[in-house]
């Protein structure tokens, strides 16, 4: 951000007038709200298209109504969400039952910050960007306990409790996945794990080609946030059929459209955290975007990197509507006994690897036998 | 610092104290394990202005998204779920507040009026690698020997809390066909 | 300078701790003041860390006190449900027997 805001001032001589903590704090603000609009966009639109593939893949059409094709129907259900009646329950808990969204979507969002859009884009490139982005999760489960706590209702407390438990056991599959990425960067901030894959042109820099255990470890990955995320076939806590929707039952209008937007935001912070450790986030296969001007290379990278979150959230949504759902011991059993082992072991793999060919992938070493 | 930092750094120590004192004062349990997050959260914030990155992050992943989940998950579990409003009220309010303002008294005193020998000039850097590597070298023994004191701790609570059943008989642990 | 602050704070963190140790019944309460005391000791060394010694040995001492509270709260909680299961209630004092 400071250097983003020294090279404003120098193209900008009015500016050097004003203080320099000024500039920095208008910068950071004008950037949180550029990610805010980018994700309330996204839970919307989103939502859209969560339906519309949800009706391709149970043979109907899906929202078809409002505007063309139905394409405005997220923003009738916004408009509805917040016209809504506020209904707090009398017995309820209000101070707890109103901060509970609020806890849910600052874990969510608060992950924005690391997101490494393009070559310059990112709104902190913190050196502690991965494990930021695990601590700040987090958050999310002190607010789903709290929303089925403040509910006072049974099907509430039992579907927090549950999720929290399930968010708690899955995060440490999510951490662990993510090591190799890591290792092979040999740094947690975002940007130098994504300028690490950009060795080879085209796709084979990327880390899910690096070696077979990075391979695997995406998968893992993917599997893990989607139960964290509590998408399908890990949607138990949240179920509509089981549990009456769980701990955001007592929820309606603007607080559960809090909810239902933190969602998609960890949906995307997932995605976007696959693209960027394992499919060479913001490079664009055979085009080396940081020898361009700043502008294209900046808009060639967005563009890129949105692609292949968009796809992987797409996938996400794709699992969700074909797999049947896990019963909540079954999903503990994967997370205990399948998915913690096998992530330990996958990054041991990953070291041996590393150590034992110096750091090279096998598209690196097949590059240098060509010369 | 300039002028923002200082701001930002009192802001920070008011969150962190004045929440410190809502979990001492609160008599509903579940709002003072809140301003116990918020303490926790307020710590974290001192220790980036100590250059501590890795530790504030280790601060909100283990304390917020760990401990906090374990004593609220200890706070439902230990009441009946009619109980909307958990009170726990305290007793010898005058003479613990007494004892605590005198001892918070004498340190702040001695706090204040001794002069610790700062070297000159804050340096702000990373810190993950440096722990990183005097964890494998340097502090080696004490690192090995706390993961085996977190197994210990894993098995003893997972042993203590195991539900009472019939005695003897782990037929109610395996999993079902 | 910014080092008095820190340790005026960490003070102050430990004085509520011992507060709230020193007065309130439930058992879960009790543990919340223990975790503030250990706080304000990790404010401590980590202030001491960062002005005084530039050595980064104060912050590994810190993740290992946070390693060890939360070893030490998981134990804890477990005790206290299993004080719950058998007396009913979590309140300190009710656990004035050693048998049972």
């Amino acid at each position: 951000m400071e250097s983003f805001v020294h090279s404003l001032v120098k193209a900008v001589p009015v500016l050097s007038g004003v203080p320099m903590w000024t500039l920095t704090l208008t910068a950071m603000i004008l950037s949180a709200a550029v990610l805010l609009v980018f994700a309330l966009t996204f839970g919307g639109v989103g939502s859209y298209v969560l339906r519309k593939v949800a009706g391709d893949i149970q043979a109907r059409i899906g929202p078809n109504r409002v505007g063309p094709n139905g394409i405005l129907q997220f923003l009738a259900d916004g408009v509805k969400l917040v016209l809504k009646e506020d209904i707090i329950p009398a017995k309820a808990d209000r101070f707890l039952f109103a901060l509970a969204p609020y806890f849910v979507f600052v874990g969510s969002f608060a992950a924005f910050v690391v997101l490494p859009f393009g070559v310059g884009l990112i709104a902190s490139d913190l050196n502690i960007g991965v494990y930021y982005v695990m601590a700040v999760t987090s958050l999310v489960v002190v607010g789903v306990l709290l929303a089925g706590w403040a509910s006072n209702n049974k099907w509430a407390l039992l579907g927090g409790m549950r999720a929290a438990a399930q968010i708690v056991s899955y995060e440490i599959p999510v951490g662990m996945a993510l090591m190799p990425a890591v290792l092979i960067a040999g740094s947690l901030s975002l940007q130098d794990i994504v300028r690490s894959q950009g060795g080879l042109l085209g796709v084979f820099g990327w880390n899910l080609f690096h070696n077979p255990f990075t391979f695997f470890s995406f998968f893992l990955y993917f599997t893990a946030a989607q139960a964290e995320t509590n998408q399908t076939p890990f949607d138990l806590p949240e179920a509509e059929s089981e549990l009456v929707s769980g701990y955001n039952v007592e929820y309606s209008g603007i607080r559960f459209g809090f909810f239902f937007l933190a969602e998609f935001g960890d949906m995307f912070v997932v995605a976007a955290l696959a693209t960027a450790c394992f499919l060479g986030g913001w490079h664009i296969p055979f085009l080396h975007a940081e020898a361009l001007p700043a502008f294209w290379g900046n808009l060639l990278s967005l563009g890129a990197f949105l692609a292949k979150a968009f796809a992987l959230v797409l996938v996400m949504m794709w699992i969700r509507w074909t797999l049947p759902r896990l019963r909540v011991d079954q999903l503990m059993r994967m997370a205990w006994k399948y998915l913690v082992p096998l992530t330990f072991v996958n990054l041991l793999g990953v070291s041996l690897w590393l150590l034992i060919f110096k750091g090279k992938g096998i598209p690196q070493m097949i590059a240098s036998l060509f010369g | 610092m300039n002028g923002p930092a200082d701001l930002i750094f009192y802001i920070l120590a008011a969150l962190t104290v004045g929440s410190a004192i809502l979990v001492a004062i609160l008599p509903n349990i579940v709002y003072s394990a809140i301003a116990l997050l918020f303490a926790f959260a307020g710590v974290a914030g001192l220790y980036v202005f100590l250059s501590a990155d890795f530790l504030a992050a280790t601060q909100v992943l283990v304390y917020v998204g760990g401990i906090l989940i374990l004593i609220l998950f200890a706070v439902f579990l230990s009441h009946r779920i009619s109980d909307v409003k958990l009170s726990n009220p305290a007793r010898f309010h005058w003479q613990a507040a007494f004892i605590c303002l005198s001892l918070f008294g004498v340190l702040s005193y001695t706090v204040v009026s001794t002069s610790f020998p700062v070297k000159p000039g804050t340096v702000y850097q990373p810190s993950t690698a440096e722990i990183g590597e005097l964890l494998m070298t340097r502090y080696l023994l004490p690192f090995e020997v706390a993961s085996v004191l977190l197994l210990a701790a894993l098995i003893g609570a997972a042993l203590l809390s195991r539900p009472e059943g019939r005695k003897g008989t782990s037929s109610d642990m395996e999993e079902p066909k | 300078m910014g080092m008095d602050k820190l340790l005026v704070i960490g003070a102050a963190l430990f004085c509520c701790g011992l507060y709230t140790i020193l007065t309130r019944r439930n058992a879960v309460a009790v543990l919340m003041g223990v975790e503030l005391i250990l706080n304000a000791a990790n404010v401590n060394f980590v202030a001491f860390s960062h002005y005084v010694s530039r050595v980064i040995g104060g912050q590994i001492f810190a993740v290992f006190v946070i390693v060890l509270a939360a070893a030490e709260a998981a134990v804890a909680l477990a005790i206290f449900l299993r004080l719950y299961a058998t007396t009913g209630t979590v309140e300190v004092d009710t656990a004035d027997e050693l048998k049972g």
